[in-house]
Order: C-alpha cells, then sequence, then structure tokens
C-alpha cells in the first residue's frame, strides 16, 4: 500500500491498493486466501506451508536416516523378469531387436570414433558405454511431435527417433551436410526433423529450455485443441545437475505446471569427480520431491524399466493441468569422460572392467532375447559385422566431404546479415584473393566463391 | 579481499600436421604455424631467461610448460601461506589440464578439492571465503563456462570493495609470466583478480622459469621488441602470431622496426606504457581473437586517438575475430592469423 502521485488538483494523497496481479483478486482461481492462524488449529495457516501441521516435538530430520528412493528394475543382470505385473512387451518382438540393434550400433559407433580421434581423423568424441539403455529406452516411448534437449552423451536418444549414421558422420565431420554447418565440436547434435534442439556445451543450460518449450508445447494446444499433445523431455547428468540452472528449471516446471519429463542419466561421475563428491543427498531423485515434482528412480541398465518409467511418465506429464516427472537412471560411466579424459588417472582399470564385463544394458537385453529365442551368436556376429561395415562407409564417405561454404561463418549470427558482417566477409574474401599461396579454402564447398555476396 | 578466479581460455588449437582435421596451406609462407620451439618470445636459453628475470648467472632455472609453471605457482603459493586454498572441478586429481598436479596430495583434501559442478557456487563461494580472509583460488575450468559465475563476480566480486571495476583481469603469455603474474595474484593483490590462461599454450609453450618464486606486476603492460615504426599491442597466444608476422616484415622491408608490447594487464590497463609507444612511433596494431565489435581492441583505439591524436600517421587499426560466434569449421578464418595481421601492419604503414 502506497501513496500514488496525484495531478495537481487533487489536494489530497490517496493511498491505493495496487491490484497489478489476478492473484490478489480473490475471484481469480489462482488466488489463495491467507487468512491468519485461527486460535487452536493444528494446522499451519501460513502462506508458504499450508499443508503442514503443528507439532510440539522438536525433531531434525536428518536426511542420511531416511531410507533411499528404491531403484525401480523389471528385468535383472541375468536377463530374468523380476516385475511381472509390467508387460515389457508392449512392444512386438521386432520392436524390441530394433532396439537391440540400435544399442549395439551406438556402441560401434563409440568405438570406431573414439579411435578415430587417437588417429588424428577427427578432433573429439564422447562414448556413452553403459548409458545406451537410457538413451534407447526412454527414446524408445516417446512420440515423434515431443521435443528432446540433450547433454552429450545420449547419442542413442539421436538414433532411435531417425537421425541416421550418416546424419551423425555429417556433424562428427563437420562437413557440407551437417544441418549445424560444421559450427559446433564434434558430439552437438541436432536435428529439426527430428525434434532434437541442437545441443550446445554449457551443462544444465537446456534444463530451464525444456521447462519454457514444454509450456510452449501446453500454451499451443490451448490455442489450438486439435494440436497433438507432446512433451518436452531432457536429459543432463548428475553432475550438471549440480548447476543453478537445474535448480531454477524443476522449481518453474513445477510451478508453472510444464509437460516435461527430466531424465537425469546418474553415472557416477562428472569427468573425474564422483559423486560422492558432487552431493550429500539421497541422488538427484531426492531433489523432486524438494520441488514438488513427481519422481522415479529406475535402474538405467535396465532398458525395459526405463521405457516403462517414460511411458508412465508421459501419461502423468500430460494428464488434467500438465505437471513435470524426474526420472533418476542409475548406471555407471564404462567411458572416459571424453578422448580429452583418461579416467585411469582417477579410477581403477579393474573396477570399469567389472562393470563392463558384469551389467550393461546391452548384454542384459541381449540375454533375454537369447531366452526367448530372438536372438543367438551368429545373429549377433550378423548384426555387429553388417552394422560396422555400414558404419565405415559411412564415416568414409564423410570424411571426405567438402567442409561447408565459408559464408556459413557469417551467415545465421543474426537472421538478416547486417551490414558490418557483409563488409567483414567482403574484406576476408579481399584477403584471400590478395595471399592465395596463404590460405588453402578448397576443403570448402564453392571454394573462395563460397565469400560471394 | 582477495580471490583468483583461474580461467582456462579457448584459443585456436594448435596445429599439428598430422591433424588431418586442421592443417595449414602448403604453399603459405607467411601463414604458417607458429613454431614454439623458435619463437623469441620464449626464454630457451638459461641466459635470456636470467637476464629477463634479473637474475644473476648462477640463478636457478627449471625449463617448464605453462601448465607446470601454472603449478608451480600455486604450490608455493599454498607451501607460503596457510590461507591458500584451491578449489573447483576436477583439481583434484590433478584437473584437466595437470595445472593442479600432486597438489590435493601434498596439501591435502581440505585445502584443495574437487566442488560440485557449479561455476556460480564456486565464484561464490570463493567470494565469501575471500571475505573471510583466506586467499582462494577458484578455478573455472574453460572461459566458456564461466558466465553462470558473472553474477557473483560482477555484482559481489567487482563490488565488494567499491572501487571503478574492482575485479582485474590478467592474462599471461609464456610459463616464467604465468609463474610471476600468478604469485602476484594470489599473495600480493588484495582486489579480486580473474587469470587467464592460454589452453594451446599449456603444452606448447616451454622455456626457463625461475625456480625461486618471484612476482611480477598485475597493472603492466611489457615492451618484448622495441621499434620505432609502427606498434602492435596484444596479449596471450596471439602475441605468437605477431612475433611471427613481425619477422616476416621486418625480412622483406629493410630497415623496417616494429615494436610489440604485450599488454598482460586486460582490464585495468597501463595506458601510460601504449600511449608512450604510440607516440614514439605514430602507429598502432591491435590484435585480439574476441570479435571486433566492443572488443578490449574497441577501448584501447579510442583511448589512443583520445591520447595520441597529434601523434598518429594511420588510424589504429585492429585484427580481431569477425562478429561471429566461433564456429569450429571457420576456426583459422575467424582467429586473427599470422597473415591479417601482416596485411594490417602493412597497410597501416602505407597509410
Amino acid at each position: 500500500m502506497r501513496p500514488v502521485p496525484t495531478p495537481a488538483s487533487a489536494t489530497v494523497t490517496q493511498h491505493v491498493y495496487p491490484v497489478r496481479f489476478k492473484s490478489t483478486d480473490s475471484s481469480s482461481p489462482s488466488y489463495q486466501p491467507s487468512v491468519s492462524q485461527r486460535d487452536h488449529s493444528d494446522s499451519v495457516n501460513f502462506p508458504g506451508a499450508l499443508n503442514s501441521k503443528f507439532t510440539s516435538t522438536m525433531v531434525f530430520q536428518n536426511p542420511a536416516e531416511k531410507a533411499a528412493m528404491s531403484t525401480y528394475r523389471i528385468m535383472d543382470a541375468d536377463g530374468n523378469i523380476v516385475d511381472n505385473t509390467r508387460d515389457p512387451q508392449n512392444a512386438p518382438d521386432q520392436v524390441i531387436t530394433t532396439w537391440y540393434r540400435n544399442m549395439l550400433t551406438v556402441s560401434i559407433l563409440d568405438i570406431i570414433m573414439f579411435d578415430a580421434q587417437r588417429q588424428g581423423r577427427t578432433s573429439f568424441y564422447m562414448v556413452s558405454a553403459g548409458e545406451e539403455g537410457i538413451a534407447v529406452g526412454t527414446a524408445s516411448a516417446l512420440e515423434p511431435e515431443d521435443l528432446c534437449f540433450l547433454q552429450y552423451r545420449e547419442q542413442g536418444v539421436c538414433l532411435q527417433r531417425g537421425m541416421t549414421v550418416k546424419d551423425f558422420m555429417a556433424q562428427l565431420f563437420a562437413n557440407k551436410d551437417d544441418s549445424g554447418r560444421g559450427r559446433n565440436m564434434p558430439v552437438h547434435y541436432g536435428s529439426g526433423k527430428h525434434k532434437i534442439f541442437t545441443i550446445s556445451s554449457p551443462l544444465a543450460t537446456q534444463i530451464p529450455q525444456a521447462s519454457g518449450a514444454a509450456y510452449a508445447l501446453k500454451m499451443k494446444r490451448m490455442i489450438d485443441p486439435n494440436v497433438k499433445p507432446s512433451i518436452s523431455v531432457c536429459y543432463f547428468g548428475e553432475g550438471a545437475a549440480s548447476e543453478g540452472d537445474f535448480h531454477a528449471a524443476l522449481n518453474i516446471a513445477a510451478t508453472k505446471n510444464c509437460p516435461v519429463v527430466f531424465v537425469c542419466r546418474n553415472n557416477g561421475f562428472a569427468i573425474s569427480t564422483a559423486s560422492i563428491e558432487q552431493y550429500k543427498g539421497d541422488g538427484i531423485a531426492s531433489r523432486g520431491l524438494g520441488y514438488g515434482i513427481d519422481t522415479i528412480r529406475v535402474d538405467g541398465n535396465d532398458i525395459f524399466a526405463v521405457r516403462e518409467a517414460m511411458i508412465q511418465a508421459r501419461k502423468m506429464a500430460l494428464a488434467g493441468n500438465c505437471k513435470p516427472v524426474l526420472i533418476e537412471a542409475m548406471s555407471y560411466r564404462v567411458s572416459h569422460h571424453s578422448t580429452s579424459d583418461d579416467s585411469f588417472a582417477y579410477r581403477a582399470k579393474r573396477e570399469v572392467e567389472e562393470w563392463k564385463r558384469r551389467d550393461n544394458p546391452i548384454t542384459r537385453l541381449r540375454k533375454w532375447m537369447e531366452k526367448k529365442g530372438l536372438w543367438n551368436e551368429d545373429k549377433e556376429k550378423e548384426a555387429r559385422a553388417s552394422i560396422r561395415k555400414q558404419i565405415l562407409q559411412e564415416f568414409s564417405a564423410a570424411e571426405k566431404m567438402k567442409k561447408p561454404a565459408l559464408r556459413y561463418m557469417f551467415e545465421d549470427v543474426y537472421e538478416e546479415m547486417t551490414p558490418d558482417l557483409k563488409a567483414q566477409m567482403k574484406e576476408l574474401k579481399r584477403l584471400i584473393e590478395t595471399y592465395p599461396k596463404e590460405y588453402d579454402v578448397s576443403p570448402h564447398e564453392d571454394g573462395i566463391k563460397g565469400l560471394n555476396q | 579481499m582477495s580471490t583468483v578466479f583461474r580461467s582456462i581460455v579457448k584459443t585456436a588449437l594448435g596445429v599439428v600436421a598430422r591433424r588431418s582435421y586442421a592443417t595449414q596451406a602448403t604453399s603459405a609462407r607467411i601463414n604458417r604455424k607458429v613454431d614454439y620451439e623458435k619463437t623469441p618470445i620464449l626464454y630457451k636459453t638459461e641466459k635470456v631467461a636470467r637476464d629477463a628475470y634479473g637474475l644473476g648467472s648462477d640463478g636457478a632455472l627449471e625449463w617448464q610448460n605453462l601448465n607446470q609453471a601454472v603449478c608451480n605457482a600455486m604450490h608455493h603459493a599454498l607451501k607460503t601461506d596457510d590461507n591458500v586454498i584451491l578449489f573447483g572441478e576436477d583439481v583434484a586429481f590433478g584437473g584437466v589440464f595437470r595445472c593442479s598436479k600432486g597438489l590435493a596430495d601434498e596439501f591435502g583434501g581440505t585445502r584443495v578439492f574437487n566442488t560440485p559442478l557449479t561455476e556460480q557456487g564456486i565464484a561464490g563461494f570463493g567470494i565469501g571465503c575471500a571475505a573471510q580472509g583466506m586467499k582462494p583460488i577458484a578455478e573455472i575450468q574453460f572461459a566458456d563456462y564461466v558466465f553462470p559465475a558473472f553474477d557473483q563476480i560482477v555484482n559481489e566480486a567487482a563490488k565488494f570493495r567499491y572501487r571503478e571495476g574492482g575485479v582485474r583481469v590478467v592474462m599471461p603469455r609464456s610459463p616464467s609470466q604465468a609463474k610471476g603474474m600468478l604469485i602476484s595474484s594470489i599473495l600480493n593483490c588484495n582486489d579480486p583478480v580473474i587469470f587467464m590462461e592460454p589452453k594451446t599454450l599449456y603444452r606448447a609453450a616451454e622455456e626457463f622459469v625461475p625456480r625461486d618464486a618471484f612476482s611480477l606486476p598485475l597493472d603492466k603492460a611489457e615492451i618484448l621488441k622495441e621499434g620505432t615504426d609502427l606498434t602492435v599491442i596484444s596479449y596471450g597466444q596471439p602475441l605468437y602470431l605477431c612475433s611471427e608476422a613481425i619477422q616476416s616484415l621486418e625480412k622483406e622491408i629493410k630497415g623496417l622496426s616494429i615494436e610489440l608490447v604485450d599488454l598482460r594487464a586486460i582490464y585495468p590497463w597501463d595506458r601510460e606504457t601504449v600511449l608512450k609507444s604510440v607516440n614514439k612511433t605514430g602507429r598502432a596494431v591491435i590484435v585480439h581473437e574476441s570479435m571486433l565489435n566492443a572488443g578490449v581492441g574497441a577501448e584501447m583505439a579510442a583511448s589512443i586517438q583520445e591520447g595520441s591524436f597529434l601523434h598518429l600517421e594511420a588510424p589504429v587499426a585492429r585484427v580481431t575475430g569477425w562478429d561471429v560466434h566461433p564456429g569450429l569449421v571457420f576456426e583459422k578464418y575467424n582467429i586473427p592469423d599470422v597473415l591479417r595481421i601482416y596485411d594490417t601492419i602493412k597497410r597501416t604503414l602505407n597509410y
């Protein structure tokens, strides 16, 4: 309540209640009455904790004393179904086989590209060994219109969504077919067609964006009810969940009822930082509760559990007025952080070998498939051979292709190239033409003509 | 309060012939890759190193690269003052660039430790420690990731003491410079310092470094090479390219003599040294990697035309990144190269 300056003709300063927000209008549905505390009531009326009851026992809640959130799984490490209430076969055998082949493709692509970096044929790569199940499993539960926001270790999502090995290679080699025009480092995939927002390096920046995009999806449907209900899905690691953006994103998603499913890949490491140094609480799942978000923790190596959780999460996100959901998928980062990392500098090689050998999403599904008679050693050999051959073919072709034209250095900074940028493009052309021996523009499509305006 | 934010600056990939994705034109005569073994900017003989740092003929030296020199400086700081602590992402195992190798082992996990993954947290935490009398070294792993920390740096660290600007930004060109400047930043400076380390130079730049601890000023530019006809001002890795361009030109044009200045202190910067140089030569070329529009060079050019107007024989030129985001596949056309520096100097001389 503040005095409002009045015109000179008035003689008395008026006190005006500023009715700026609908929520102070008691007829608005979002308005919460803040009636002061009634005497002898056992319920708290403070607006910040309306569901709380009074107690006269002083207790500090100690999170370490609470049981950790359980980890949902359908299939154990040997490929046996342990949850019989959900039928993992809400997909035909052929589809399940496709998931398997996709995981295999990711795993073989990863090995080939890692080696390519070591040979100097590409500058950088990130392997997702051990985490293929989380990516392929969650993506298998999505609709084509759902939006995907990735971090950098979810190539399985890209493949499951329909990106091809050729698409991958175009980005990895930054050639003229890259929809990202070679502007990003390897593994920074993006695809408008497959609704995968281009990956950016800073961590967790995608999380509030996913909340916002989900809100937009909801609004578009309010404007046009014929629009198909869709969600946004956001992937990030347990390390990225330490960033401020994570907290901002979950809080906004919850308060604004955004249809977003957050998928945290908790793989135990953020470069060299083990999760014991990353947080003190019960993983990332416990944070969801803090923000008022429905949360589940799943066994990330169990592709069925991951998929089922996403199917259910999607339904929950779209029901009624919509809401966010958090899935924390537990796994182990078998790979080094990236080609710039040697993880044996901070963890025992034996630990990694144990995880590789004992349990990973690919061997688990394979065991299940073999028990069902859907797969065998011959099929495995054939699949690996044909996948490898296809990848190497695309690799070879992509490596030889021209790079994007030089004009793409100046385009897309803004929608329209500014006069300054046009002048700079002209200046670069002049330099290259003045000193033709000092530059080799032949790797770029159109060569020097790529700078024509 | 003092806090040193160490940030690893992203610069052009050091080009190695075997990397097929980043090759130079084989016919290039001027635009060749920097030969870090032969560059005069690094102190490759004991005599040159001793002379540069005023050491006697038996002054102790170490042969180090940039990450070793940075590690050495922090080691000295941790050993000398119990209030010094070092933290950031992945520093405990030695750091992604080996800058903190062995430090956690030697000084323990209470003084050298990993933080959770949060730059705003690292910066805020550092500011809090510093306000309470510690001398924290807060490492930001890549300069590109500093932005969540911007609020803490700009609104908090810079304004804590309420001094104009409040934060110092410095960039060493070499291992020996890094050692002296980092020791100064941690132990001798009571302002928060953002210490920027050019990533490419971590392994590529190797030279003799004084073994004993020493301090370098954080507010002075340095004349690397005296000259009379034109002043080139730069900082960080581009200095090596400037050196190559200058060598090419001085070989080509008999009697030509170009002065090379290492800014070292980006903010606040040493106007006095720069203006004195430009007043002498009458021509200035500023080189930096970040984009042209509103860059460091813009501020310097404005100050130079203010302070040296009547001495100028040509407009102040800037060789910088274009006004674009640095796209990977276009890197060598975007980041200023030897050729563009050479060409700009030539045109400024002929103005």
